[in-house]
C-alpha cells in the first residue's frame, strides 16, 4: 500500500545540491568536458547509447556526467529524453555487408577474403595497469598506416552458405511487420524479431551472465565466432516529401555472427545454425552474448526441450532490461512505513499464538 | 509544381502551441458532446480537406496513426500534406486506420468495416472525421450521453443518408464502436460512441429508450 | 546579379533522374558537413536570400533497423536522432535536410543551402565552396580509417616443422 506523506522538500532540494556538489568534486581540478567524454570514455557511450536504444554520442556523453558515470543512471536519462522527441519513421535497413570495417575477426576461418582485421582492440593486451597513462600531457604515437589494401569484407556466413551447411539469414513470414517494443505492450511467445530488439537493449551484464550459463551446460549451443565486426554503416532514410533515400550520417555498430553446431532433430537436418548479435557502439562482449543468448531463445524453434533459464525467453526477455529492472528493485527504498507496520502487527499476533501460554502473557506486557 | 507547393505550406504555424490548442478544444468537445467547437488557428489544408478537418488531422495523427483517407481525398494533394505535416502512413484498409477523412457528401462507408476495437483494448478502433455542409443548418438532431445534461442539439446539414441507422448500430457494439468528429469549415463537434442520437422530431414524443 | 553565381564553367541544368541524383549526393554531403563548414559557406555568399520555414528546423527519433542475421527479415535495433528542416526561398525554391544528432541549425542551414542549389549557378559555387572540398574531406578520413585497419590486418606464416 502507498500512502502520500508530504514533507522533506528542504531535505530533497539540499540532498539535490548536495549531488550537484559531489558530482563537480575538487573545484581545483578542471570540469570534465563533453568532448572529452566522448573522445576518452567512448567504449562507456557507446554502452549508454546501446542500452538506452539512442545513438547520439553528445547526449549520451552528457548524461553519463550527470549520472557521474552510473551507467543505469545514464541509460535512465537517455531513455526518459528520447520520450520526449516525436518519431520521424524507420530507416531503411542497415547494410552490415557494405561497413566501413574497423575490425572484423573470425574464429572460424584464418583465410578469409579481407582478413583479419584487429583493429583497437583489448584483445592480446596483456591487463597490466600502464602507468604512462597517469601523465595526461603524454604523446601517444600516431597508429600506423598501410595503404593499398582494397578487398571486400565478405561476410563469413556467405562462406558456409554456399556449402549448404548453415541455415540462412533469418526470415519472418512475407507479411510480418517488424514489433516494437517502444509502441507495443510485449506478449509471449515473442517473435525473434522483437526479441533482437529486446536483447539489443538488454543489459550487458545480465546477457553476458545468461551467455556464460550456455557455456557452462545450461543450454549448450556449441557455439563458434563466425565473425565479429565493428565499424561504421550508413543510415538510410526514405524521405517522403522528395521522393529519395537520403543517407543521413554513419552510426558505429558493432555485429555478430555465432555459428552453433547442431545435430539435427525431428524439425530440422544436420546443419549449422546462427544467433545474430548487432549493438551500437563498439561493444564485442554485448554483440557476442546478444548471439549466444539469441541462439539459446530459438530453442523450441529446432525441437529442442526448454531446459536451461537462457532459453526462457519470459525469463530473459522480461529481466534483461536494467532500466525496468532498476526501478522495481530500487522503488523498495522508498517509504513503506504502512505497510511495515501492518506486517509488525501481523509478526506480533502470530508470534502471540506460536508462544506457550505462560510466557505469552509476560511478554506481551513487556511489548506494550 | 502547384501540388507540390500545397504539399509544403498550409501546416500550422506553430507546431507544438497550435497543435495543444487545438487537442484541447477537441477534449473539450469529445467531453461535451454536441458542444460547437471553433478552430481559431491560421492553417490551409489542401482542398477539399477543411480547416477544423485539417487541424484534427495534424494535432492527432503521427507516425503510429495510419489514416485512411476517401477516394476523392486520396486522389487530392492531402496525402502529400499529412505526410509532410505529420508524418502519418496512408493505408487502404479500413480496419488497419486509426483515422479516417471524408470530405463534404462523400458517400459513408459501412462504418463495421472499420477498426472497431476489441472488448479488451476498445480504444483500437477508427475516429472517422466527416466534412459536412453546416452544423446548424441541416437536419436538427438530439443527442443524449455522458457528458450531456438531459439533451443537446445540433442540425449537420448534409450528413449521410444512414447516418444514424449505422450510429445506432455502432451504439450496440459498445465498448466497442467508432467515434466520429463532424467538421464544417472552421467548426467541429464530437460524437464519442456513447452518444445516443436521434432526429429531433421523434425525440420529443416519449421514446421507447428513454 | 552576382556575377560568380553566372559563372559558365560549371555544370548546366541536369533533368529528370540525374537531377535527382545529384541532389541526394548533394543532401548526403551536406548530411555530414560540420556546423562550422555551413556557417562558413553562408557567411560567404554574397547573396544570401531570405527564406520561410515550412517545417522545423525540429529533432526527432529515426528507429533504426537491422536484419535478422544480417541478411534477413528487418528487426528493431534502436532509435536514433534526427534534426531536419524544410524552407522556402523568395524565389520558391524549397529546400529540405535531415541530418544525424540534435543540431537543428545545421539542419536549418543545409535545408537553405539545398534550396539556393535548386538553381544551377549557385549550385556551382557550393560545389566549389563546400560540397567538393567536403567530399574529398570525408575520402581521405574514409581512407585514413581504412589504412589504420589494414595496418592491424594478422599476415599469418607457417611455422617450418621439424619434418623432412
Amino acid at each position: 500500500m502507498y500512502v502520500a506523506v508530504k514533507g522533506g522538500e528542504k531535505a530533497i532540494a539540499n540532498a539535490h545540491r548536495l549531488l550537484a556538489d559531489r558530482r563537480r568534486g575538487d573545484r581545483s581540478l578542471p570540469g570534465l568536458t563533453i568532448a572529452q567524454i566522448i573522445a576518452q570514455l567512448g567504449l562507456a557511450v557507446d554502452r549508454v547509447m546501446a542500452e538506452a536504444s539512442l545513438y547520439d554520442p553528445s547526449l549520451a556523453a552528457l548524461a553519463l556526467k550527470q549520472a557521474r558515470g552510473d551507467m543505469i543512471e545514464a541509460i535512465f536519462l537517455l531513455r526518459a529524453y528520447r520520450t520526449t522527441l516525436p518519431r520521424f519513421g524507420t530507416s531503411v535497413p542497415l547494410e552490415t555487408g557494405r561497413m566501413q570495417v574497423e575490425r572484423r575477426v573470425s574464429a572460424t576461418y584464418k583465410d578469409l577474403p579481407g582478413g583479419q582485421l584487429l583493429g583497437p582492440t583489448f584483445d592480446y593486451t596483456h591487463r597490466l595497469l600502464d602507468p604512462d597513462l597517469l601523465d595526461e600531457t603524454a604523446d601517444v604515437e600516431a597508429p600506423a598506416r598501410r595503404a593499398g589494401e582494397t578487398e571486400a569484407v565478405m561476410r563469413v556466413s556467405d562462406i558456409l552458405d554456399g556449402e549448404g551447411l548453415i541455415e540462412p539469414d533469418g526470415e519472418m513470414p512475407d507479411d510480418h511487420v517488424p514489433g516494437d517494443l517502444t509502441r507495443e505492450p510485449m506478449e509471449f511467445p515473442m517473435p525473434r524479431d522483437l526479441r533482437l530488439q529486446a536483447l539489443a537493449r538488454g543489459d550487458e551484464g545480465f546477457l553476458l551472465a545468461l551467455g556464460y550459463s550456455t557455456q557452462r551446460g545450461y543450454g549448450r549451443t556449441h557455439p563458434f565466432v563466425g565473425e565479429i565486426r565493428m565499424g561504421l554503416v550508413e543510415v538510410e532514410f526514405e524521405v517522403p516529401e522528395l521522393g529519395l533515400t537520403l543517407s543521413l550520417g554513419e552510426i558505429r555498430i558493432t555485429e555478430c555472427q555465432m555459428v552453433n553446431q547442431f545435430k539435427g532433430s525431428a524439425k530440422a537436418p544436420p546443419q549449422f545454425t546462427r544467433g545474430y548479435g548487432l549493438v551500437f557502439g563498439q561493444s564485442e562482449r554485448k554483440a557476442m552474448s546478444m548471439s549466444l543468448v539469441d541462439r539459446a531463445l530459438r530453442t523450441s524453434e529446432f525441437g529442442e526441450d526448454v531446459t536451461a533459464p537462457a532459453q526462457d525467453e519470459e525469463f530473459v526477455i522480461s529481466h534483461c532490461d536494467n532500466v525496468q529492472a532498476t526501478g522495481f528493485v530500487e522503488h523498495l527504498k522508498l517509504p513503506h512505513y504502512v505497510d511495515f507496520q501492518a506486517e509488525l502487527d501481523l509478526v506480533r499476533r502470530m508470534r502471540a499464538r506460536h508462544k506457550p501460554a505462560e510466557e505469552t502473557t509476560e511478554h506481551e506486557e513487556a511489548a506494550e | 509544381m502547384l501540388s507540390r507547393t500545397e504539399t509544403f505550406s498550409g501546416g500550422f504555424a506553430d507546431p507544438v502551441f497550435d497543435a495543444q490548442t487545438a487537442f484541447r478544444m477537441l477534449m473539450d468537445c469529445m467531453a461535451r458532446p454536441g458542444e460547437i467547437g471553433e478552430v481559431a488557428l491560421s492553417l490551409s489544408p489542401p482542398a477539399p480537406l477543411g480547416i477544423a478537418a485539417g487541424a484534427v488531422m495534424l494535432t492527432l495523427c503521427d507516425h503510429d496513426t495510419p489514416v485512411w483517407l476517401s477516394p476523392k481525398l486520396s486522389q487530392s494533394p492531402v496525402p502529400g500534406w499529412l505526410a509532410f505535416h505529420g508524418g502519418a502512413p496512408v493505408t487502404p484498409e479500413r480496419h488497419d486506420a486509426r483515422f479516417a477523412f471524408f470530405e463534404t457528401k462523400a458517400p459513408l462507408p459501412a462504418l463495421g468495416a472499420f477498426a472497431l476495437g476489441t472488448q479488451e483494448y476498445p480504444d483500437r478502433s477508427t475516429t472517422l472525421i466527416i466534412e459536412v455542409a453546416s452544423l446548424k443548418d441541416g437536419q436538427p438532431l438530439l443527442l443524449r450521453g455522458p457528458g450531456i445534461r438531459d439533451t443537446a442539439g445540433i442540425a449537420p446539414g448534409g450528413l449521410p443518408a444512414d447516418f444514424l441507422r449505422q450510429w445506432n448500430e455502432n451504439g450496440a457494439l459498445f465498448p466497442r464502436g467508432v467515434d466520429v468528429v463532424l467538421t464544417a469549415g472552421r467548426q467541429l463537434v464530437a460524437l464519442p460512441r456513447t452518444c445516443k442520437i436521434t432526429a429531433a422530431a421523434v425525440a420529443e414524443t416519449p421514446a421507447s429508450e428513454g | 546579379m552576382n556575377t560568380a553565381f553566372a559563372d559558365p564553367g560549371h555544370a548546366g541544368p541536369a533533368g529528370g533522374g540525374e537531377e535527382e541524383a545529384r541532389r541526394k549526393r548533394d543532401l548526403d554531403l551536406l548530411a555530414r558537413a560540420s556546423r562550422t563548414e555551413l556557417e562558413d559557406l553562408w557567411n560567404g555568399l554574397d547573396d544570401k536570400p531570405a527564406h520561410t520555414r515550412l517545417r522545423g528546423p525540429e529533432t526527432g527519433l529515426v528507429m533504426v533497423r537491422g536484419r535478422i542475421g544480417g541478411g534477413g527479415a528487418p528487426f528493431n535495433l534502436g532509435e536514433a536522432t534526427v534534426s531536419r528542416a524544410s524552407v522556402q526561398l523568395a524565389d520558391g525554391a524549397v529546400g529540405h535536410a535531415y541530418r544525424l544528432g540534435t543540431d537543428r541549425r545545421a539542419a536549418e542551414l543545409a535545408a537553405i543551402i539545398d534550396a539556393l542549389a535548386r538553381d544551377d549557378g549557385r549550385r556551382a559555387v557550393i560545389a566549389d565552396r563546400l560540397l567538393t572540398p567536403l567530399a574529398e574531406r570525408l575520402a581521405a578520413e574514409a581512407a585514413g580509417r581504412a589504412e589504420e585497419t589494414a595496418a592491424t590486418k594478422v599476415d599469418f606464416f607457417t611455422m617450418v616443422r621439424g619434418e623432412d
